[in-house]
């Protein structure tokens, strides 16, 4: 069979995202007038578009390395990196990846965390509408049974893990408020929610992380409370499980088959 | 997390509408001015929003979609499905697309003749094509399998373009005509885009909307533009949507009214976004072109009785 010809999209499509290369020669202003300035409109819509989309998904992010920092480490992700998929709300999955790996960003080892938990926000805010849990479910199970319960994760429910002081970091920078000096240093998991319309980031004590990802992989309730004491020996198990109903971390309970 | 979302009719969602909605005007939907809206009470106009901001599958877009389609007609612009393109139509998307349009019923449904994909890459842009026989065939074989997926006509837009290709071998007025005659579909007639191409190409525009199947105009875009310059120094107008519909392009939109009768009105404003009252005081603009029609139609019925 020949070779498909190379159609006009081919032709167009691959200076879009490169500046080094020329406008493509398929193309003309009117009456054979050049085109370079024609073509750059449609490069400059596609980058400063997919630029803003970047934008719109870690404002934190942003308002943490200043708008110019920001809009020239997402010109490199988006050249190398466009998205896949025609919904923007699920660009840059990578972004977070892309940032722990930024040159520029080594002196911020945090803010591909901080990333992280932004990449999270948008996937609650969008994440199918589920009733949570009522507390009174829980309340109603027999005690005797308490460590066979399965929690089904609400369908917004996400964990971010951060070295750093991811949750204080975002919160900070995530609203127009003023910000002061943060500590960097200090080890935040991050459990993010909705319950209802409303997206809550909550910063989760020791041993939470570990309980709540056990939980949310269907495992039961005393494997997962086996795993969160082995991580902090302080861990709180009744205070836990209160805090993730209360911020809607599950949808139902049942009873594993063990 | 975002599942894809299948039809899921809502038991909430009145179908109060008829198709058409004849000629009102109405502006696109931006969630910034919901509370302003719901704060006036229901209007007279329609709602018009990008289809791909209310393909995830739940939260807050719907609720706020909800809640505007509660009370008005809704148009359901499509500005990604790439049917310009000659790569075959991304068959999620038509799934998502169809689960919409059932979900929420709208009065119109549209899409553009331009393209956004190539290969894997998303590039968030409406690109040009050229107009030849083998792209017509891609393009109408295209929307009749959006209008099979979704089950109704759409309505196409006509493109603001900075630029030609070479292998071009019909005009833009008779490469529409013709995808409206071999798939059914109606048209959405841009007429800022007109003004736009007119400008970057050195034609006329009101020789272009002369040649353009006024028949099949189902929906009007009213938008604004902002001017550069190409390499010659000359004036390159950017279809950017982001201020007042220009001067000149009301001047055409009352000559097109003049000549079709009311049709359905969009006031496009999708950057820089003004308060509400400024983009609903653009609509009442143009609902005053469309009443003016209105009346002149009514008082010639009478004079001929």
């Amino acid at each position: 069979m020949p070779p498909e010809p190379v159609t006009f999209a081919a032709a167009f499509a691959p200076a879009l995202l490169d500046p080094m290369r020329a406008a493509p020669p398929v193309v003309t202003g009117p009456n054979g007038r050049a085109v370079g300035k024609r073509y750059d409109v449609y490069r400059n819509n596609v980058t400063v578009s997919l630029i803003d989309a970047l934008a719109a998904i870690y404002p934190a992010v942003q308002r943490i390395t200043g708008t110019d920092f920001f809009r020239a480490m997402a010109r490199f992700h988006v050249r190398s990196y466009p998205p896949t998929s025609p919904l923007l709300f699920e660009y840059g999955r990578d972004f977070p990846s892309f940032v722990a790996r930024y040159e520029h960003a080594q002196i911020m080892p945090w803010l591909a965390d901080v990333a992280r938990v932004e990449r999270a926000w948008l996937d609650a805010y969008h994440a199918r509408d589920a009733a949570p849990l009522a507390p009174a479910h829980l309340a109603a199970a027999a005690p005797e049974r308490l460590a066979d319960l399965v929690f089904t994760p609400h369908p917004a429910t996400q964990i971010v893990r951060s070295e750093f002081s991811a949750v204080t970091i975002f919160a900070a920078n995530r609203d127009g408020a003023p910000v002061s000096r943060v500590d960097a240093s200090t080890s935040e998991d991050a459990l993010i929610t909705r319950p209802g319309f409303d997206v809550i980031v909550r910063h989760l004590p020791p041993g939470g992380a570990a309980f709540a990802a056990r939980l949310m992989e269907a495992r039961p309730l005393g494997e997962a409370a086996a795993s969160a004491l082995d991580a902090s020996p302080d861990f709180d198990i009744a205070a836990n499980i209160a805090g993730l109903i209360e911020a809607g971390a599950f949808t139902s309970i049942a009873f594993g088959d063990a | 997390m975002n599942a894809t979302i299948g039809p899921v009719p809502s038991t909430a969602m009145p179908l109060r509408f008829p198709i058409p909605v004849g000629g009102v005007a109405g502006t696109s939907f931006k969630h910034e001015h919901l509370a302003a809206i719901l704060a006036d009470g229901p209007q007279a106009g329609f709602f018009e929003v990008h289809a791909e901001n209310y393909m995830g599958a739940g939260g807050p877009p719907h609720r706020a979609l909800e809640a505007i389609r509660r009370d008005h007609p809704l148009s359901l612009h499509g500005v990604c499905m790439s049917i310009g393109g000659p790569q075959p139509l991304d068959k999620a998307h038509l799934a998502r697309f169809r689960g919409l349009a059932a979900r929420y019923q709208p009065a119109m449904v549209s899409e553009h003749l331009a393209w956004s994909t190539h290969e894997t890459s998303f590039f968030n842009d409406l690109l040009p094509l050229p107009y030849t026989e083998a792209t017509l065939r891609h393009v109408c074989d295209h929307i009749d399998e959006m209008q099979e997926a979704i089950r109704r006509p759409i309505l196409l837009e006509n493109p603001s373009t900075y630029l030609a290709f070479a292998e071009t071998t019909m005009s833009e007025t008779d490469f529409i005509r013709s995808v409206a005659g071999r798939t059914g579909c109606g048209l959405l007639l841009d007429i800022n885009n007109v003004f736009v191409s007119a400008t970057n190409h050195g034609f006329s525009a009101l020789d272009y909307l002369a040649d353009f199947p006024l028949s099949c105009i189902g929906e009007i875009h009213l938008a604004g533009h902002d001017e550069q310059a190409d390499d010659d120094g000359e004036p390159l107008l950017i279809d950017s949507h982001d201020g007042p519909v220009a001067d000149a392009v009301w001047k055409l939109y009352e000559i097109v009214i003049e000549r079709c009768g009311p049709v359905p009105t969009l006031i496009e404003w999708d950057s820089r976004i003004p308060d509400w009252p400024v983009l609903k005081a653009e609509a009442a603009a143009a609902q005053a072109i469309l009443d003016r029609r209105e009346m002149a139609e009514l008082a010639g019925d009478r004079h001929a009785a």
